[in-house]
């Protein structure tokens, strides 16, 4: 469903330019729970964001479902990022001003769809990760583990195709760790939903179905 | 998802208190002095009793009377001037000569009070549409026959007569006895045309030395038959004053005025060369629209810093926006709602503090018989102004903020 190919990007400032990523080719297919693994610096987030449509290469194309994103106007863009991924960050990017309902209902604010099915939707999301008693709380009054789940509530509200996990357990405690992994291998599992997950963590790495590794930018395996 | 919007824009105001008091003050004083300077000026110019026929009434407020010496003298008219080059205008329907109002003493039970006196003829109260609270006014015939008559305003009345019917009975003002005609509403003392305390027939004037001075203190009023005629009676005026022949042509040589509006002579005063009668109005509304502009600049000025800062902070916010499906076009459509919320808020606020200071200053009593009142039409430019500004300061940042990168927005980075 997503295809990259010979992607390269570098970032430019008025110095120096870093090759971030190097000639990578990279299928994601429906169902697949891809770890990608690396070191500080390796390109795993500059892959992830590509995956995402949320950074365009510098040399390279990506496809999804067979059309090549380069051709996308920022309209289509923001559509196809709101219906068919959903993002799970390392440090949660909750939007501390919104309980943690509101937050939840984000990526549904950019579809037609009434309040009351918006609200719905959303707690099922919460009642997915088992938040369904903190649904009026603002994130500052929720546990590091408790704002991921809210952070995956959101990210699986809209029934994406593919979740984009960037470090999802990077600041957590194993435990709670642990219970973010479970959730995700359970949408990949019972719900057929496609997972990239960046990790650090080989025990993570081992879970996945593949794992694909970077070196400084460049794809080692 | 405007109700999202506006709870996340609500708690930006709530988290920004000081930042937020600042934009809200920002707006509301603005509007505040733009509804007490419009209630000045609409005090001043507007139609308002008994100066209701403004759309079809002139007035000669000042002459400049060019001396043979080269030196001038400008100000109120002479008697007879106006008596046989204005009086005798062909156009207009009606024409009233009147004096300007002037400081005189009454005594009431002993105690000396200052009153503003104004001597008018008959047609004067034919022009302006007094409502009489009791009586009627002095006639054409009483001011011919020099009958000791008076109209006297509401507060003079109760002055004199505590609440006891006045017509019929006789005040003592400026050392002259005067039997009451009738009695009418306080009018603002801005109203250079209609305001006194007591008008009289020019006739009981002390001495009939008006009739022959070369210099006065008289003014006119026109009334056109319809508001068309207007510039026919200026031209007219000003064809009649190509032939004015003075009683002393040794001293004079020429009398430029113009039949005007107050506004016009306002104008016509600040902007106009001495030789000139030509009509200023536009410089003048020019320059009060360009200074209320300004004014407005200020408020948007610093609510486009606040906004940009404000904005900025939240890079975050709009990277997991972004991230999630929000277009560009919809980011700013989030930030324009916060500044129109913020906005409405402020006028909201600026709206009750003005009625509120327009009520404590007609309270107050510091202009003479003002009764200051909202002009809701100005309101509604100012808010829209402020709105646009809103608008305008929101628009920018946002746009700004939505051409940011989505992961470098994640990133917490700004521009």
């Amino acid at each position: 469903m997503i295809q990259l190919e010979e992607v390269e990007k570098v970032y430019r400032t008025d110095k120096i330019e870093t090759l971030a990523l190097s000639r990578c080719n990279l299928q994601v297919r429906e169902g697949e729970f891809i770890a990608v693994m690396g070191p500080s610096g390796s390109g795993k987030s500059t892959l992830l964001n590509l995956i995402g449509l949320l950074d365009e290469p510098t040399k390279g194309r990506i496809m999804l479902n067979g059309s090549a994103i380069a051709s996308f106007r920022d309209k289509q863009l923001a559509r196809l990022r709101n219906e068919y991924i959903g993002f799970i960050f390392q440090s949660f990017h909750l939007i501390n001003d919104l309980s943690v309902v509101d937050n939840v209902e984000i990526p549904l604010l950019y579809r037609r769809m009434s309040n009351g099915e918006r609200r719905r939707l959303a707690l099922a999301a919460l009642e997915r990760v088992g938040l369904t008693s903190r649904v009026h709380h603002f994130p500052s009054q929720l546990s590091g583990g408790q704002q991921q789940r809210v952070a995956i509530a959101r990210a699986i509200v809209g029934k994406p195709k593919v979740l984009l996990a960037d470090e999802p357990t990077g600041n957590l405690d194993s435990h709670m760790g642990d219970e973010i992994m479970s959730i995700l291998f359970d949408l990949n599992r019972n719900e057929n939903t496609t997972v990239v997950m960046v990790t650090h963590d080989p025990r993570l790495g081992e879970m996945a179905g593949r794992i694909v590794r970077l070196f400084d930018g460049r794809q080692v395996n | 998802m405007l109700k999202n919007y506006l709870k996340i824009a609500i708690k930006v105001l709530l988290r920004r208190k000081f930042f937020t008091l600042i934009s809200l003050f920002g707006i509301s004083f603005t509007l505040v002095v733009l509804m007490l300077v419009s209630a000045l000026l609409d005090h001043a110019f507007g139609p308002l009793p008994p100066e209701v026929r403004t759309d079809r009434t002139l007035g000669i407020y000042t002459v400049r009377m060019l001396l043979t010496n080269n030196f001038e003298r400008t100000g109120p008219a002479p008697y007879w001037f106006l008596d046989r080059y204005v009086r005798t205008l062909a156009t207009p329907e009606r024409v009233s000569l009147y004096s300007t109002q002037r400081s005189v003493a009454a005594y009431v039970a002993g105690e000396k009070h200052s009153l503003f006196l104004k001597r008018t003829d008959g047609e004067f109260w034919n022009i302006l549409d007094f409502q009489f609270l009791e009586g009627g006014p002095f006639t054409a015939a009483d001011e011919r026959e020099a009958n000791f008559v008076a109209v006297i305003n509401q507060a003079t009345a109760e002055l004199f007569f505590k609440g006891q019917p006045a017509v019929g009975r006789t005040i003592a003002v400026d050392g002259q006895r005067f039997r009451v005609a009738g009695v009418v509403p306080n009018v603002p003392i801005f109203r250079v045309t209609s305001f006194a305390d007591v008008w009289v027939p020019l006739s009981t004037a002390k001495s009939n030395g008006y009739l022959r001075e070369s210099t006065g203190s008289f003014l006119a009023l026109l009334l056109a038959r319809h508001p068309g005629d207007l510039p026919k009676i200026k031209e007219e005026l000003q064809t009649t004053l190509a032939r004015v022949e003075f009683p002393d042509a040794r001293e004079y040589s020429r009398v430029i005025t113009a039949a005007e509006t107050l506004f016009e002579s306002v104008a016509r005063g600040l902007f106009g060369s001495d030789r000139d009668a030509r009509n200023y109005a536009g410089y003048l509304l020019g320059l009060l629209l360009g200074l209320a502009v300004l004014f407005m600049l200020l408020p948007a000025i610093n609510l486009i810093n606040l906004n940009v800062s404000r904005i900025l902070e939240r890079a975050s916010e709009i990277g997991v926006r972004k991230a999630f499906g929000a277009s560009s076009g919809t980011l700013v459509g989030q930030f324009v709602v916060e500044n129109v919320l913020l906005t409405l808020i402020g006028g909201a606020i600026g709206f009750v503090a003005s009625l509120f200071l327009l009520n404590a200053l007609t309270g107050s009593g510091l202009i003479q018989y003002a009764h200051f009142q909202m002009n809701y039409r100005i309101f509604l430019y100012g808010l829209a102004a402020a709105l646009f500004f809103g608008l305008f300061s929101g628009v920018y940042p946002a746009w700004k903020m939505s051409r940011l990168h989505p992961v470098d927005a994640l990133r917490g980075q700004s521009l």
